[in-house]
């Protein structure tokens, strides 16, 4: 037996990983999730903004992300729908367009169509611009230099909603959901630090450490990697009770996964740290 | 003349530019200066992108025309590099713009249905989330075969890999649930709480400081001068 795991074949570990993430999928097994102090604090400050605030919704990631972060984006969205906040979009990754794009299409298209929020009034896509921290920047100072046209070529001064807005200190609070470089640490160091902001963000699990520094002062809260999403979808649940079917919620519903894959991760160590002591104690390795 | 244009044009212009940069932090009257470095650089950085399609271009073409070690693979990044550009320029598939119906390139180039959005949605979108995916199996192989507690340090990130794991799902709550709630930082979730508050931020503030200070000395001496490695290697 020892021998066997000594050399066991990792086609085994791929297909126990296969069944650990599939069997949860398929049946869709949920857990509950109680949200903790950092999802809490950007729930209330979306929450306890007035109805009809602007909100700047910068979505930092690409497809490689979106299962982690693309439940933020909803979330996020589907907030600011529930408490009709005016929403601009914009990204800084090329590959975010249309991350932006299939959240507009979900959300506020298909999801809030009965509300018939109207493009230009109560939101704006202003789309891609290169540049990174100089587009931050740009916007925090101010926005026309770097956008004068939103996503669609149409200038910010024929849109109702940007009309008025200089710069991002014209919008209430700056929700942005980053995988990388350029995002949220980017965010707080080129635009929270030139004036007074809100900043909250959702963030993938490798990139949390490196915000937690920021928390509570720079970022008022933060979503970290996938739970976090699910414990703003499950803060959303427990105040519109619209959301509290788990099946509505695509973080929640992918915990599952991740719930036996983690456990199958630990297993897996506990295991492979056994064989090595017993082949020690055999003179093996 | 030639070292002239290679050197010191671009490293005058870096020098330039950067102290534009530190006096309109200070200066509110330099603001203007530091705008239009700003959109000077963002049209740099579009052109940016020309000059790296470009090189993409020239790098794999060499290496299909002399038949190269992977010259399939170039020959795959190629046509995939030509045929997203061409299909993006040419806005093919999409429908006019509703407010141009009658001009034919009116529509946004990545409008829904057109072929830079297929390519997108089923290829782009899908292979680089298998990518991704892949790397839970072999996240699985490799904790089976490398994470051993061999010493003292090693047994400390397994223990702070087990509690971490575990505290970021379900099975830590409920695992640690006959913990009473005023020993709640004893609990899985708990824990984690205090690993990520107190050890990663302690970890990460020391990791920032010291980038940032490199940051600052860096950009010093390009500024000065003294560092010109960004303009490639020296003859």
């Amino acid at each position: 037996m020892l021998d066997f795991l000594t050399t066991l074949d990792r086609r085994w570990i791929f297909l126990m990983m296969a069944l650990a993430v599939a069997i949860p999928v398929l049946t869709q097994a949920t857990f509950p999730e109680a949200p903790t102090p950092p999802t809490r604090a950007v729930f209330k400050a979306v929450e306890d903004l007035p109805a009809g605030s602007l909100v700047l919704l910068a979505f930092d990631y690409d497809p490689g992300s979106a299962p982690e972060l693309q439940p933020m984006a909803t979330a996020f969205t589907r907030h600011c729908c529930l408490k009709k906040h005016k929403m601009i979009f914009l990204t800084l990754w090329p590959t975010g367009t249309p991350m932006v794009d299939q959240t507009i299409r979900d959300v506020i298209d298909g999801e809030f169509a009965d509300l018939s929020l109207k493009y230009g009034e109560d939101y704006v896509n202003l789309g891609y611009r290169p540049g990174n921290e100089v587009t931050i920047k740009g916007v925090a100072t101010e926005i026309r230099k770097l956008y004068n046209t939103d996503a669609n070529g149409t200038s910010l001064d024929d849109l109702p909603l940007t009309k008025p807005v200089r710069n991002l200190f014209d919008t209430k609070l700056l929700l942005n959901v980053s995988a990388g470089y350029p995002g949220a640490k980017e965010w707080v160091q080129y635009g929270g630090t030139l004036g007074e902001i809100k900043i909250g963000v959702g963030v993938t699990g490798v990139q949390a450490p490196q915000m937690y520094p920021y928390y509570p002062d720079q970022v008022l809260g933060m979503l970290a990697a996938l739970k976090g999403a699910a414990e703003y979808e499950a803060a959303l649940g427990d105040r519109y009770e619209q959301y509290r079917d788990p099946k509505r919620n695509a973080a929640i519903l992918r915990m599952g996964p991740q719930l036996f894959a983690h456990l199958l991760m630990v297993g897996l160590i506990v295991l492979g740290n056994v064989v090595h002591f017993a082949n020690r104690r055999r003179g093996v390795a | 003349m030639q070292s002239l244009l290679r050197n010191t044009v671009p490293a005058l212009i870096a020098g330039i530019a950067g102290v534009v940069m530190i006096v309109a932090f200070f200066v509110p009257v330099a603001k203007p200066l530091q705008q239009l470095a700003e959109v000077w650089f963002t049209i740099l950085a579009a052109m940016a992108f020309l000059i790296g399609g470009t090189n993409l271009f020239l790098h794999h073409a060499k290496k299909i025309a002399q038949q190269q070690a992977g010259w399939g693979f170039s020959a795959v990044t190629l046509v995939a590099f030509l045929g997203t550009t061409i299909v993006g320029l040419l806005k093919w598939g999409v429908p006019p713009a509703e407010k141009y119906p009658n001009v034919a390139w009116s529509g946004s180039y990545q409008e829904e249905g057109s072929a830079l959005w297929w390519l997108y949605e089923y290829v782009m979108n899908p292979v680089i989330a298998t990518m991704f995916a892949l790397l839970a199996f072999y996240v699985a192989s490799a904790a089976y075969r490398a994470f051993r507690a061999k010493n003292t340090e090693a047994m400390l990130l397994l223990g702070t890999a087990f509690i971490v794991l575990l505290g970021r799902t379900y099975a830590g709550t409920v695992m640690t649930s006959w913990v009473p709630d005023e020993y709640s930082a004893l609990t899985f979730p708990g824990m984690t709480g205090v690993i990520m508050a107190i050890f990663t931020t302690a970890g990460q503030r020391a990791i920032m400081i010291g980038i940032a200070l490199g940051i600052a000395a860096i950009s010093l001496r390009i500024i000065l001068g003294l560092d010109r490695s960004y303009l490639g290697a020296d003859d």
